[in-house]
């Protein structure tokens, strides 16, 4: 993270250099420049840590969620879920997440959906964990690119908010997703997504499935200041993101990552 | 008309002309390029305020503190002390009432056996926090019965029936 | 119910949110601009590289691809869910997705079809609209007429030696330079799905390439199959008005130039399916090959789950098939045309293995989709995303044909002569 903060810096310095170069020839207001390297300083960029050690499988995160954010209980879709990954000592990969978990995980048998139920014995299991998983609210939004209208975007403190107003509805980011955290609102019928409950957050509260959560399996927080819990929990712990190799740098943190996480 | 060859590049120009006109009208004022460039934010500016409207729901449990302090405070000194009360009675507002100025839906009270289990269904994972939650057997422990009937979620080993 | 839940059967590990969200209407579509994108090509082949056998031909390909132009972009309207805010692809494009380009390349490239035609059909414009200003008592219909003719001549009566010969060359320049934007057309409905990275079976660089390969083969084999069909008609009726009009072509003469523009054609056909198939095969070779992190499970989907339709349908009855039917020497139109139905099948199902395949499989890679398109519908939606609505789509360019054939003539030019 260290190095990431430096980045930013130099970045910053970088462009604010060449805005000085550059106001030789064009009128720019150094006073200007500097002001807004000050407010990038103080600027907000929300990112999520999860502990999977600390989740048990409840589901009330996806149960508030879905209330919270006005997505029909009942429908088979969910801006946030929660896995459960079971090894078995045959080395049998197991993971299920019915109805993303909304009602918790309630029996020990695995939904494989179409393949039925899957009964597991006690004795058989290796390790065994529940992932709670959301959008990453990537630095470079792979969903965003491909919107062909501008009618997702990121707002400056890194959120990804859908315009339903003036989404078009063709499906593309939902495609372009690779945590598939995307679906079509049953209600609304635009895309539709994870925004860290934007409207609490710009509040001062915590997201629903923060405050929900009994545990402290989710936390959010400003990656830019470095007194924040949940950056100096990045900073100081061994934490991973999920698939790194998209190159969509992802600001879901989490700790105790399994490489059989998908 | 010497060169008549051009006058389908006319007509072409003319179309393109009339979408541009169009977009004056159709785009939104305050449609642009927000601070992660055109690859990012490429959108309608006061969207962002139309999210931050949107209604909160979960008001925590500070919210209920004033007026239930006995199950506020009885809560505290149990094991479910972590527990929001709305992840039990679900939000105290909703999209339409708000709780309790609004008296209509009096917040709801989840008694289901099934609430319960989401924590006490017993799943010993290794590795997981879950391990250490006490369980029960639901088929075993007082079945067909609410929970709430001998434990009160609030005090749940007080005044066992 | 949740936008694909309808159609979508999942099976082990899926992750909530995933479905079938791009169905039947995102395999018309391509399958669609690909027909549009080969006429054109086709027709290109006679104008620009003169190839005199297809002259007969080339005429029609263009009037053909004008039609299907028209019906290109419906499956994506089709799929749309807010199909009015279509528009917004011109009014705030996002130059970044694939999909903001469809409308700049598309309106180029219907411009390009449109002006051709223009000038291929001046003529007939003036001659037309000449004739019916001379005539005193106009019907309605003939006044109508007579409006529309005079609005396409776009105000230019001049028809002289001199000026028509500036029209040919304005076509010769139009059609070359229609013919990388008719593959760019393409290719970019290729680089919909190349591009997306979250998805194993579509990231692939060689996708556009395919794409446009494919595109051409089925475009040539649906001029093939309009132009026989076309030609049967006009020798049925050559059979049956032959006494009445003495200067209508008698039937051998047309069924000789039938066969031999078939042949022809059938040549182009078969290269440009040969440059498919190796496409497709060096891709699947190369992922067996390489056998990222995402090939087990791609490895399942192509040789076991959908080995009927990739292996079966497409590569063997659909490619396979009519590459023997049209190499054993000697064609007939019989055996044409069941040669070019079973290559648009099999381009279909190319499509289709893309599109359906591509969501065949979950992102966790370990569970799978299953697609079951609705047939009978019942609501809106299931018109619109279902066997009725790719049909619809399907028989749009021909009923369209028969309407734009009526201003632009395609076969009664010989008949003038
Ligand atoms: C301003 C005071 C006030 C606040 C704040 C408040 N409540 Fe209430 N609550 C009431 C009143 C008054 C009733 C009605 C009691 C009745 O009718 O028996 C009530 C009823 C309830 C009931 C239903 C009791 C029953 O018997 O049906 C529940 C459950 C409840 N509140 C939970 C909460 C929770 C959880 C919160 C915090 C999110 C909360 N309340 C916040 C005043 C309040
Ligand atoms: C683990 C779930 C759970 C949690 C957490 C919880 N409750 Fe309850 N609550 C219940 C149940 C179940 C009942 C019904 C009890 C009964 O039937 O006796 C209830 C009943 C109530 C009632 C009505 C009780 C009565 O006697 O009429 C109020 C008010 C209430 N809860 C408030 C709260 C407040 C405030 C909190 C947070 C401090 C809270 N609850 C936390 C499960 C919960
Ligand atoms: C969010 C998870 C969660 C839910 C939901 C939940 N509990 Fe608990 N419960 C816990 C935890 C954690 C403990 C402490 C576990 C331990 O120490 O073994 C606990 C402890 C208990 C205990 C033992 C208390 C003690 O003092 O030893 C009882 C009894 C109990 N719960 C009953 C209930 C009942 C009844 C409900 C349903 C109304 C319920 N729980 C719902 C998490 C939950
Ligand atoms: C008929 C009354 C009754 C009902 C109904 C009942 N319990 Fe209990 N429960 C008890 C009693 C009595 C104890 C303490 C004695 C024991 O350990 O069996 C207890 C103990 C527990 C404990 C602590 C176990 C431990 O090992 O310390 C938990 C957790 C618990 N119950 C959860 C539940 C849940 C969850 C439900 C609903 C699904 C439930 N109970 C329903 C009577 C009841």
């Amino acid at each position: 993270m260290i190095s990431r903060r430096k980045f930013l810096k130099n970045t910053a310095l970088g462009i604010a250099g060449m805005g000085i170069s550059l106001s030789a020839l064009e009128i720019i207001d150094p006073r200007k420049l500097f002001a807004e390297v000050a407010a990038d300083k103080a600027a907000v960029r929300w990112a999520f840590l999860v502990d999977t050690y600390k989740c048990v499988g409840c589901g009330l995160c996806v149960k508030a969620c879905k209330e919270e954010n006005e997505v029909p209980y009942d429908a088979n879709v969910t801006r946030t879920w929660v896995e459960r990954y079971v090894l078995t000592k045959t080395g049998k990969l197991y993971a299920d997440t019915p109805k993303g978990a909304r009602d918790g995980f309630t029996t020990d048998k695995i939904d494989l959906n179409a393949d039925g139920i899957k009964d597991i014995s006690k004795e058989g299991i290796e390790k065994a964990f529940f992932v709670p998983k959301l959008c990453n609210q990537c630095d470079n939004p792979p969903c965003v690119q491909v919107c062909p209208v501008g009618a997702t975007y990121q707002a400056a403190d890194g959120v990804v908010l859908v315009d339903r107003k003036w989404c078009i509805g063709c499906g593309y980011c939902i495609m372009g997703c690779p945590y598939g955290v995307r679906f079509f609102h049953p209600v609304h019928h635009t895309a539709e997504k994870c925004n860290f409950c934007y409207h609490r957050i710009t509040k001062g509260l915590k997201s629903a499935c923060v405050q929900a959560c009994p545990f402290g399996a989710r936390q959010i927080g400003n990656i830019k200041d470095p007194n924040d819990p949940v950056t100096v929990a990045i900073r100081t712990q061994r934490v991973g993101v999920l698939k790194s190799e998209y190159g969509t740098k992802p600001q879901v943190y989490y700790i105790g990552l399994d490489e059989e996480v998908r | 008309m010497k060169n008549h060859v051009l006058r389908p590049l006319f007509v072409v120009i003319g179309i393109v002309v009339l979408i541009l006109l169009a977009r004056i009208v159709i785009v939104p004022k305050d449609f642009g390029i927000g601070e992660r460039g055109y690859m990012y934010a490429w959108y309608r500016k006061s969207n962002e305020e139309d999210w931050k409207k949107f209604k909160v729901k979960y008001m925590g449990r500070e919210y209920c503190k004033d007026c239930h302090s006995d199950k506020y405070d009885a809560i505290k000194q149990t094991p479910h002390a972590a527990i929001q009360c709305e992840n039990c009675h679900g939000p105290a507002n909703d999209a339409v009432s708000e709780h309790p100025s609004d008296q209509r839906p009096k917040l709801v009270i989840d008694k289901s056996r099934a609430h319960c289990l989401r924590c006490h269904f017993p799943l010993p994972y290794p590795t997981s926090a879950r391990l250490k939650i006490r369980g029960i057997d639901p088929d075993k422990h007082n079945p067909d019965m609410e929970c709430s009937t001998c434990h009160n979620p609030h005090q749940p080993m007080e005044g066992l029936k | 119910m949740v936008h694909g839940e309808l159609w979508t059967v999942k099976e082990l590990f899926v992750t909530p949110n995933e479905y079938i969200y791009w169905s039947i209407q995102i395999v018309m579509y391509p399958f669609m601009t690909g027909l549009v994108a080969g006429a054109f090509v086709l027709s290109s082949l006679y104008h620009v590289f003169g190839i005199q056998q297809l002259k007969d031909m080339a005429r029609f390909a263009l009037v053909f691809s004008f039609a299907l132009l028209f019906a290109a972009p419906m499956p994506i309207v089709l799929h749309l869910q807010f199909p009015f805010r279509g528009v917004e692809i011109f009014m705030t494009p996002h130059f970044t997705s694939a999909i903001a380009a469809f409308g700049i390349v598309f309106f180029t490239y219907g411009a390009i079809v449109a002006s051709e035609l223009w000038f291929l059909y001046r003529k007939h414009f003036v001659e037309v609209s000449l004739a019916l200003r001379e005539k005193q008592d106009r019907t309605l219909g003939e006044q109508i007429r007579y409006l529309i003719f005079c609005t396409l001549t776009l105000g230019v009566y001049d028809i002289s030696e001199e000026s028509l010969h500036r029209d040919e060359k304005a076509i010769k320049f139009l059609a070359a330079l229609g013919i990388p934007v008719a593959c760019f057309l393409h290719g970019y409905a290729g680089f919909i799905f190349g591009s997306v990275k979250a998805n194993a079976l579509w990231m692939t660089p060689l996708m556009p390439v395919i794409f446009i390969m494919s595109a051409i083969v089925s475009g040539i084999a649906l001029c093939m199959l309009t132009y026989i069909v076309a030609m049967e008609i006009r020798k049925y009726l050559a059979k049956r008005k032959r006494a009445a009009y003495a200067g209508l072509q008698s039937q051998d003469q047309l069924k000789s130039v039938e066969i031999s523009v078939i042949q022809m054609t059938a040549k182009y056909l078969l290269a440009f399916l040969v440059a498919a198939i190796s496409l497709e095969i060096l891709d699947l070779i190369f992922r067996g090959y390489t056998a990222l992190k995402s090939w087990d499970v791609l490895r399942s989907v192509i040789y076991d789950r959908d080995f009927k339709t990739i292996f079966l349908m497409q590569y063997g009855i659909g490619n396979l098939v009519p590459l023997i039917l049209f190499l054993i020497p000697g064609i007939t139109i019989r055996r044409a045309v069941l040669g070019v139905l079973l290559v648009l099948f099999g381009v279909f199902m190319m499509r289709w293995n893309v599109v359906i395949g591509g969501q065949a499989f979950s992102l966790t890679f370990a569970g799978y989709m299953h697609y079951h398109l609705p047939i009978v519908p019942h609501d809106w939606e299931t018109v619109k995303e279902g066997l009725v609505g790719a049909i619809a789509i399907f028989i749009m360019p021909f009923a369209l044909f028969t309407v734009i054939s009526k201003i632009f003539p395609v076969f009664e030019t010989q008949k003038a002569r």
